[in-house]
């Protein structure tokens, strides 16, 4: 590779950090005012590109610059609009509730933003015009860089100008910044909050609107944009440092730029190997935010966050001291465990019931370990579903190359997930809050893009196939007995955990780290080891889910996988005991229907989770819990 | 020598000497004050040795070991047990649980996965929870105390790990005046049952006057008195700095 060349690779960094940007200058700003993380913030940005696809092509298209341009920034300003609609009916009703709790919330409305996209645009790309007096090529070190890319890399620093002027000089951005600093007080002095925040939102939105407007002669209108920018974006901020808007800029450059020199550099000779760092790409930005994390917590231009008084309040508020079972609670968990003991006779009558028993089971077990380390250990991981895919890939691998009996690969499940744990988990517990979530999402992600790309070993994109139970466990009812035993003692054991000393000095950990340390807890030490054990557990989940399916794919460590496990632990409640397994049970059957019933079970998905963030704040152990009014029950 | 000796102990932050060359002891059984008027530079003295910070120079011993700059959970492991200003307990957790937890990290059994937490030192967390007079409390979940009583119970879980220094940070910040007397004279009555050594910071001169053996005081950074309470309260440079009228004040820069 040429000199010429990665200069060449460098600049064409630049036009595709100009788009990441501006997602992550809104996003950023956004949590800066408001605290809170927007997953929906992807949507705003894929349909700025949607809207401007159709305003563009209305007004004239490819052979009208004022129509072309004009399309752009109305599709900007109509982003910028539907924002400040969403913060006002949803958002402003969730300010004061726990962090994961507006996640949620935004989570589901990318999902409904999904489906509406859908259903208005269709399911096929849209392809754009192309940007007139820009289509062409302009040439640079002697070759052809497309016009509408140069212009892209001048529009970036020209609108973190425009914002840096704003933000200096104007009473609006005095505002903003005394906000970011500590928005109580702000209130305090007369502020009328609630007009700010819609304020930032809708400019945050403009700003995420006119990002993907900008993509419009560049790649087509898709439906996966949402949550590949939303992604990105947040490995740009949490690299920039939340808050920061020049830090989103530094940040977009830097992972911007690496990506582009992994493939410049392509494949090189190193020590007798072909390394072929092209491939790094899928990986690359996390890795720099896994650097960025490690050597700076609060990423590169971030400070520690003051903490949102009245949300810290209403977190404490949810969290009950753990009683052991009573007698009713632990005969009912019996009754349960003996109808499900019995769940096989039904086989002929429902034949998918030992199915969707095996699906259900599953989940169980996932989110139990999740909310092993999310609730008594306060660590909220994004990236869950890293253990879970370690743990099936361990063993379909085993049995892949090694022909390794059903016993043996099912009981390298959770030590491959075990190992992985170990290693992601001595970083993660050195972060907290939303940086720890996204450090174990980087984590899920690399682990992620090495099972996706070493096509050789783990068979790429394929998966591998044929990973079938031996006998006597071939038969459904066999399985599903077995998976029911495991899942069982699993759930059982971390139960058990959670009441004994090494339980109690995780909640110790998390309730007030200062008065831990003072009596001598090591508290990271303790939440590593939660957090390993945490996911040797999901590893189980794994195995069994790898000889479940006969096959599995790198979808078994999907970000969706993650996340759909952060959604059963909250809808059943992360303050509860017994919450995980209500809400993984409800989730999965729930998923299992809304799927077969309709083409929107997004949309749908969504709104449930919606209506339960909205009334059910607690999840449904707690609403349950709230409305018995026997708090101690369980 | 068995009790605390701080010698020579400086921290700056940027130009700003919050503790400048400050030397005390603290010896077994005493109740020592440490006073001075904001920013005189307490906390952060205090903070040094508990380990929360780390001295620029100076050493701070205890027990024969320089301990300045250890992990918290280190330096209780020595023998140093400490309250924070804003009192620091498990929220989640039940009264008696909060102290069997301090009790179960003293006898270094966190990592134990099998038995009940709360079967364990169970007689003995009800026993100090009385000793503050909490133990009528002992179930009730720790978030639904009022304050004052957190304070007692962060006491208690002090006193689990068999501390021989007790470091208190304004102990009774927060509380109304009685409960203020009360805790105080509760502290008093441990130590001399316990023989512990108590070295605290505060801001209620009545209760300092009332029950510390020795008092010293802090201004600007500097160790500027030490003796018993008519000393102090005689010293002119004490008087200087309370009453804000002296030379000292004109002084340019301040502490943190």
């Amino acid at each position: 590779m040429t000199f010429e060349g990665l200069a060449f690779q460098a600049l064409d960094g630049l036009a595709s950090a100009s788009s990441l940007f501006f997602v992550a200058a809104g996003l950023s700003l956004i949590f800066g005012v408001t605290r809170i993380v927007n997953l929906a913030h992807g949507s705003l940005y894929m349909l700025g590109t949607y809207i401007a696809v159709t305003l563009v092509t209305a007004m004239g298209g490819a052979g009208d610059a004022f129509g072309f341009w004009s399309g752009v920034l109305a599709a900007a300003l109509i982003a910028g609009v539907i924002g400040a609609a969403i913060e006002v009916v949803l958002l402003r009703r969730i300010y004061v509730a726990p962090e994961l709790f507006q996640l949620l919330a935004t989570f589901a409305l990318m999902l409904i933003v999904n489906d509406a996209t859908l259903w208005l645009w269709g399911p096929e790309d849209l392809l754009g015009p192309r940007a007139p007096g820009l289509s062409g090529a302009i040439e640079i070190l002697g070759r052809e860089m497309p016009s509408y890319d140069a212009f892209l890399i001048v529009v970036a620093p020209a609108v973190l100008g425009l914002l840096y002027v704003v933000f200096a000089r104007t009473r609006f951005g005095a505002l903003v910044r005394a906000a970011t600093q500590d928005r109580e007080m702000l209130g305090a002095l007369g502020v009328n909050q609630a007009l700010l925040f819609t304020a930032v939102f809708a400019l945050g939105s403009v700003l995420a609107g006119l990002g993907g407007a900008l993509q419009v002669a560049r790649e087509p209108a898709n439906l996966g944009m949402d949550l590949s920018v939303i992604t990105d974006a947040f490995v740009v901020v949490v690299v920039g440092g939340m808050g920061s808007i020049v830090g989103s800029y530094v940040a977009a450059l830097l992972i911007a730029e690496v990506k582009a020199l992994c493939i410049g550099i392509g494949v090189v000779g190193f020590a007798g190997f072909a390394v072929n760092f092209s491939k790094l790409t899928l990986v690359a930005e996390f890795l720099v935010m896994a650097i960025v994390l490690i050597a700076r917590p609060h990423g590169l231009f971030g400070r520690a966050q003051v903490a949102v008084r009245g949300a810290a309040e209403a977190e404490a508020e949810m969290e009950a001291p753990i009683r052991p079972a009573s007698r009713a609670l632990a005969l009912f968990g019996l009754a349960v465990f003996g109808a499900l003991l019995l769940l096989p006779f039904s086989a002929r009558a429902f034949p998918y019931a030992l199915v969707l028993g095996v699906d259900v089971l599953i989940a169980v077990l996932f989110a139990a370990s999740l909310h092993f380390i999310m609730g008594p250990g306060g660590m909220a991981s994004f990236g869950h579903a890293a253990y879970f895919g370690l743990g099936a890939y361990g063993a379909a691998l085993l049995v892949k190359w090694f022909a390794a009996p059903m016993g043996l690969a099912l009981a390298a499940a959770p030590v491959a997930a075990a190992l992985g744990a170990l290693l992601f988990g001595w970083f993660s517990v050195r972060l907290s809050g939303v940086y720890l979530a996204m450090l174990t999402l980087a984590f899920a992600q690399i682990v992620w893009s090495i099972v996706f790309q070493w096509q050789e070993v783990t068979g790429g994109s394929n998966g591998v196939l044929g990973i079938w139970p031996s006998a006597p466990f071939d038969r459904l009812a066999a399985y599903y007995l077995l998976t029911l035993l495991v899942v069982a003692v699993g759930v059982w054991l971390l139960r058990r955990i959670l009441f004994a000393p090494f339980g109690y000095a995780m909640r110790a950990g998390r309730d007030s780290p200062l008065r831990a340390e003072a009596i001598g807890i090591d508290v990271k030490r303790v939440h590593w080891l939660a957090f390993a054990l945490a996911g040797t557990v999901c590893g189980v989940a794994g195995g069994i889910f790898a000889f479940a399916k006969g096959s599995i794919s790198p979808e078994t460590i999907s970000i969706g996988r993650s996340i759909d496990g952060l959604v059963m632990v909250l809808l059943g409640g992360v303050g509860t005991l017994s919450g995980p397994l209500v809400g993984a049970s409800v989730f999965a059957v729930l998923q299992d229907f809304v799927m077969q019933e309709t083409e929107y079970w997004h949309a749908l998905l969504g709104g449930i989770i919606l209506v339960l963030v909205l009334a059910f704040p607690s999840g449904l152990v707690g609403a349950f819990l709230r409305l018995t009014r026997r708090r101690r029950f369980l | 020598m068995n009790g605390l000796i701080v010698s020579s102990l400086s921290k700056s932050f940027g130009a700003v000497r919050a503790v400048d060359n400050v030397s005390f002891s603290v010896d077994g059984g005493e109740f020592l004050a440490l006073i001075g008027p904001n920013g005189a530079g307490k906390s952060t003295c205090f903070n040094l040795i508990n380990g929360q910070l780390v001295p620029d120079a100076g050493s701070v011993r205890f027990g024969g070991r320089d301990i300045a700059g250890s992990p918290a959970r280190k330096i209780c492991r020595c023998g140093i047990a400490r309250t924070f200003q804003i009192a620091a307990t498990f929220a989640s957790m039940t009264v008696a649980e909060n102290v069997q937890m301090a009790l179960i990290a003293h006898e270094r059994e966190i990592y134990r996965l099998w038995r009940r937490a709360n079967s364990f030192h169970r007689q003995h967390a009800l026993e100090l929870l009385r000793r503050v007079g909490m133990h009528e409390a002992a179930d009730r979940p720790c978030r639904e105390l009022a304050y004052g009583d957190v304070k007692r119970v962060e006491l208690a879980i002090a006193l689990a790990g068999e501390p021989r220094l007790l470091l208190m940070d304004e102990p009774t910040a927060g509380m109304a005046p009685r409960e203020r007397r009360e805790l105080i004279a509760l502290v008093k009555a441990l130590i001399v049952e316990r023989g512990i050594a108590v070295l605290f910071t505060e801001h209620s001169m009545d209760v300092v006057f009332a029950f510390a053996d020795r008092i010293i005081v802090m201004a600007r950074g500097r160790l500027i008195a030490d003796g018993d309470a008519r000393t102090v309260r005689n010293d002119p440079r004490v008087q200087q700095v309370y009453f804000g009228t002296g030379r000292i004040a004109e002084r340019s820069g301040s502490a943190a």
